[in-house]
């Protein structure tokens, strides 16, 4: 099959939907790569690169169009490009259906079939075309960077000649993918990172990369998960005792990320505008948030503001776009495991298995009808338990089960001797002595056995096994004591049991030797 | 001839004995202990040659000669993956020696009864001083036959019960490990047979053998039936042998061979009992014990106790078992290698699997690459990975990986969080996180290697499926888990020109 990727036609979009590493691999599914000339430029791979990997360069968005079968590209398509599509035609890329129902319409009365790359259901299965989330990645990582670029102290506190520098502090506000970007970046970079989020159970995440909590007593915490990784809308109650938190915050961070969104509604207001007032100047806000209306009161889509009182407020929609090299690579190869799975015999012929749920639930136009919205997919994504809080023993417990230990040992011990102690002296009622000066031995060897084998390295069981294995040929000593006798098949059987134990002898020993011999130190 | 001199003997090489057990706490007192063995096996033969076991010296010397040929041979003919197979076969070999002892020892008590039988004198000896007779008769007497001579009746009805209790492990011993030895070669089916009627055919076997001891001890006068019984005893034995061990699976071959270890030393130590030899005696417990040790370790890693393992399959389930969701993402060795070249810690996890595909020198050289960038190359054993205990350690020696960065599951597990990727090689359940987090899973409670907490995890593996145990991993479809497809050698081959 023939896969195209088109150039980007909304002003700025630097991305592009096909690298010449992904036409390699999807080349490898038995597809044919086609690529109209200038795509990849703003993102920095020329024509020539993808000439080079095997792609053909066509010279305008007709051409493409006409030529292929699939269509990839990155952002929703605009109207003009939708109305060139033909019966059949596939078109892969963001499409945002719920907001773009005129769109849908047109697509259908086209025929084409469209994957919307938002709408790959939140599976573990998906994660690798979960575009959503690598952009989030991108965006969360460019959100410290560009905070960075406008704030005018280092993230990192220092001690030098001229001074000490405070490390900066930034509070992240929602940890998902973007926000744990965010968190991770922030703190390499030094600063002290703190970070909020409705669900609880992200808390583990947010300490795992080494950012602080901050930690909400509200009851009815609810667990966000169960919708898909995102965090459900949260009562009035909690939103007060939320926005409280953030005031007794808001003067002292320097550096605000916020990346809060709830499916299919605005964004949440978490950042007002008297916590903005109450912010020292030179502080930074990122919004992430900024196109769903933003996080921050004040937030202008795509802007950067300064506020009276100094504050900068960052409302730039386009973060993955300003990262075009890493997030085309990205991109690309999420929409290289979605054909993946379109053409799971890798010969070039797309399956489009309207069974699978990842396929089903990305698909929003098929066969001349609209399949939005999905049904829930068949495999849920399961919530995280809330980790049951180990009790922390005091002093006091842990001595008392200390003691405990200590006692069952000491009774088990006894026990153990009171019981093997009681058995030997029954045998000596009965046995005669000669056998009980035997028995003795055997049981002080066992005894020594014991003390001794326990104190063997684990990596030398195996010579263990070889050499206990040529000691216990001291069996030929039995044969030894026999072979002498008289009696012909008695010196036979004696010969015999004496071969088989010295082949085990020397074989036991030499094994063992040459064993021992290969381990070497490093 | 002075048989003080002897057990003086005899008490300075069981001192060796010990200590060349004693030395392999560390790899390098090791190298030494085993010399400590060799010297004491050496004095034990020369004082009992010297001492009681005077005569036929040239057939003596000859018969060692040939062992010690054939038994160089096999030492050093044989691959370190096959050792498995070699210990299994060697302990046949003491198994057989101990019943032909064993019988002997029968047959010499015949002897010296129908010796005493002609000059008409009372045999067992009775209580109390030996007639003037009698004690002539006993000075003409060699040997284990003088041994024998002197005893009362108590005495001889002890010997009757040792050397039964000697020759029936004997014989258990030789099955058993020619079956274990079948099964590690590839020349049984590796899969756990019973005959019909499973468990109930060896108790069955073993009430006979009770049954056949009591006969043999009741109508031990009749030459005939006594050894008929003890020949029956000796067959039930090996039956049992046999049967026990054919239904036990491939992967509990581990707790098989140390507990037939373990069974070599009691057979060794029975036959001491019935021929009055201390060394035998001791030396004998000393291995028994320390097969019954390694088999308890070996139970203990995989959180079954011994009798579930012989008795064999693994035990019930108390539920149904988790499902395991997502699905098994494959990786070409670019993807590997290009994440090895980017981690700076790598634990590798060998299993049978690595050994199956001879891979551990490929393994090697991976790990010497991955060394010379100055990464920090670890490996991690798991007690029963392999076939025999301490087989990965062995494997790993041979191909030359140091053995300071091969360490054991107590030593490591806690460092898997910090890792950057782990590689596990042909292992399964011993990596399974089900056996933590499913109380229902069939291993549920063995303690596993925490792969799964380190950031990244390759798996080489032939193909899809579950392992031996039939267990669904769900390392498999964990999001940090990454499947390499192939055979473990040419997998770890293809990545070797990619490492830089």
């Amino acid at each position: 099959m023939k896969v195209g990727a088109l150039k980007e036609i909304k002003p700025g979009e630097a991305r592009v939907a096909l690298t010449p590493d992904s036409a390699q691999q999807i080349g490898k599914l038995g597809h044919d790569c086609f690529i109209e000339a200038g795509a990849g430029v703003a993102a920095g791979f020329s024509d020539e690169l993808y000439a080079a990997a095997g792609v053909t360069v066509l010279p305008d968005a007709q051409a493409l169009i006409e030529a292929v079968d699939t269509l990839i590209k990155v952002r929703e398509p605009e109207m003009e490009e939708v109305n060139r599509l033909r019966e059949g035609q596939t078109l892969i890329s963001f499409f945002w259906p719920a907001q773009n129902a005129e769109m849908l319409e047109a697509a259908k009365a086209r025929g084409a079939t469209v994957i919307a790359m938002d709408m790959v259901p939140r599976i573990s299965r998906a994660q690798k075309m979960d575009a959503l989330s690598s952009m989030a990645n991108i965006a969360g990582y460019r959100a410290v960077i560009e905070a960075g670029n406008n704030f005018g102290r280092f993230f990192t506190g220092q001690v030098t000649a001229a001074g000490k520098i405070p490390p900066a502090r930034v509070l992240v506000v929602g940890a998902g993918v973007a926000g744990l970007a965010a968190i991770g970046t922030s703190v390499s970079l030094g600063a002290i990172t703190m970070a909020f989020d409705v669900r609880p159970e992200v808390a583990e995440q947010i300490e795992s990369m080494g950012a602080e909590f901050v930690f909400l007593e509200f009851e009815e915490a609810q667990d966000g998960s169960e919708t898909g990784g995102y965090a459900a809308p949260s009562s009035p109650e909690f939103r007060e005792k939320q926005l409280e938190k953030f005031r007794e915050l808001a003067p002292d961070v320097d550096i605000v990320i916020t990346t809060a969104l709830i499916p299919g509604r605005p964004a949440p207001k978490l950042w007002t505008e008297d916590m903005v007032r109450m912010m020292k100047p030179g502080s930074v806000i990122v919004d992430l948030a900024a196109e769903k209306g933003g996080n921050c009161d004040l937030t202008v889509p795509d802007e950067r503001l300064v506020t009276e009182n100094g504050v900068i407020i960052i409302g730039y929609t386009d973060f993955p776009s300003r990262m075009a090299a890493q997030s085309s690579t990205l991109y690309a190869t999420n929409i290289r495991h979605m054909l993946h799975d379109l053409t799971p015999n890798k010969d070039g012929v797309v399956n489009h298995n309207m069974e699978d749920d990842v396929i089903r639930g990305a698909t929003v136009t098929h066969a001349g009808e609209i399949t939005f919205p999905p049904p829930p997919p068949k495999v849920k994504a399961i919530a995280a338990k809330p980790k049951e809080k180990v009790k922390e023993l005091t002093a006091a417990e842990k001595r008392a089960q200390e003691i405990a230990a200590f006692r069952t040992q000491t009774r088990n011990q006894v026990a153990l001797l009171a019981a093997g102690g009681a058995f030997v002296l029954a045998v000596g009622l009965v046995a005669p002595e000669a056998f009980m000066r035997n028995f003795i031995i055997f049981v002080l060897a066992v005894f020594v056995g014991f003390q001794v084998i326990w104190k063997v390295s684990h990596s030398l069981h195996t010579p263990l096994m070889a050499v206990t294995n040529a000691i216990s040929s001291i069996i030929i000593v039995g044969a030894l004591l026999q072979i002498g006798s008289t009696s012909v098949l008695i010196t036979l059987m004696a010969a015999l049991g004496l071969l088989m134990a010295a082949v085990n002898i020397f074989g036991g020993f030499m094994v063992t030797r040459r064993m021992l011999a290969m381990f070497q130190k490093s | 001839m002075d048989f003080g001199f002897t057990i003086a003997a005899y008490a300075v090489a069981t001192v060796l004995f010990v200590l060349s057990l004693g030395g392999l706490s560390g790899q390098e007192s090791a190298k030494r202990a085993i010399w400590y063995g060799i010297a004491g096996m050496a004095i034990a033969v020369l004082a009992t040659m010297v001492g009681p076991g005077s005569g036929l010296w040239g057939l003596t010397l000859v018969l060692i000669a040939i062992g010690a040929v054939v038994g160089w041979q096999l030492a050093t003919r044989v691959q370190m993956t096959q050792m498995p197979e070699l210990v299994a076969f060697m302990h046949s070999l003491v198994g057989l020696a101990a019943v032909l002892v064993g019988f002997n020892a029968h047959l010499e008590i015949d002897r010296v009864a129908a010796a005493f039988a002609s000059a008409d004198l009372p045999f067992p000896q009775p209580a109390g001083l030996m007639s003037v007779p009698a004690y002539e008769l006993w000075l003409s007497l060699t040997n284990f036959a003088a041994i024998i001579g002197k005893k009362t009746a108590v005495e001889i009805t002890i010997l009757r019960i040792e050397l039964m209790i000697g020759i029936w492990i004997g014989a258990v011993t030789f099955t058993g490990s020619i079956i274990a030895y079948g099964k590690l070669a590839g020349r049984v089916d590796t899969a756990a047979r019973k005959l019909p009627g499973g468990h109930m055919l060896n108790a069955g076997a073993a009430a006979l053998s009770v049954l056949f001891a009591a006969l043999y001890l009741v109508f031990a006068d009749n030459q005939i039936v006594a050894i008929l019984s003890l020949l029956v005893l000796t067959a039930l034995a090996l039956f049992i042998g046999y049967h026990l061990i054919m239904g036990i699976g491939g992967a509990d071959m581990p707790v098989v061979v140390s507990m037939l270890n373990s069974y070599s030393g009691w057979a060794a130590a029975a036959i001491g009992f019935s021929l009055g030899n201390e060394l035998l005696i001791v030396v004998g417990a000393l291995v028994g014990s320390s097969g019954a040790i390694l088999s308890y370790i070996m139970c203990k890693a995989m959180n079954r106790s011994f009798v579930s393992v012989i008795l064999g399959g693994f035990g019930g389930t108390s539920g149904p078992q988790m499902e395991v969701e997502g699905e098994q993402v494959a990786i070409d060795a670019g993807g590997v290698a290009a994440t090895l070249n980017e981690a700076d810690s790598v634990i590798i996890v060998p299993g049978y699997g690595m050994a199956v595909a001879q891979a551990q020198q490929s393994v090697s050289e991976l790990t010497r690459k991955l060394r010379a960038k100055g990464k920090n190359v670890r490996f991690a054993i798991h007690p029963v990975a392999g076939r025999l205990p301490g087989h990965m350690n062995v494997l790993l020696a041979e191909a030359k990986v140091p053995y300071d960065i091969v360490l054991e599951m107590d030593e490591i597990n806690d460092d898997f969080p910090s890792t950057d990727v782990v590689i596990v090689i042909g292992s399964n359940d011993i990596v399974n996180p089900a056996a933590q987090d499913d109380p229902n899973s069939p291993i549920a409670g063995m303690p596993v290697l925490e792969v799964w907490k380190a950031k990244q995890v390759f798996v080489s593996k032939r193909g899809q499926g579950t392992g031996y145990s039939g267990i669904e991993n769900p390392l498999f479809y964990k999001e940090n888990t990454r499947m390499f497809y192939g055979d473990a050698k040419a997998s770890v081959d293809s990545l070797l020109p990619m490492i830089d």
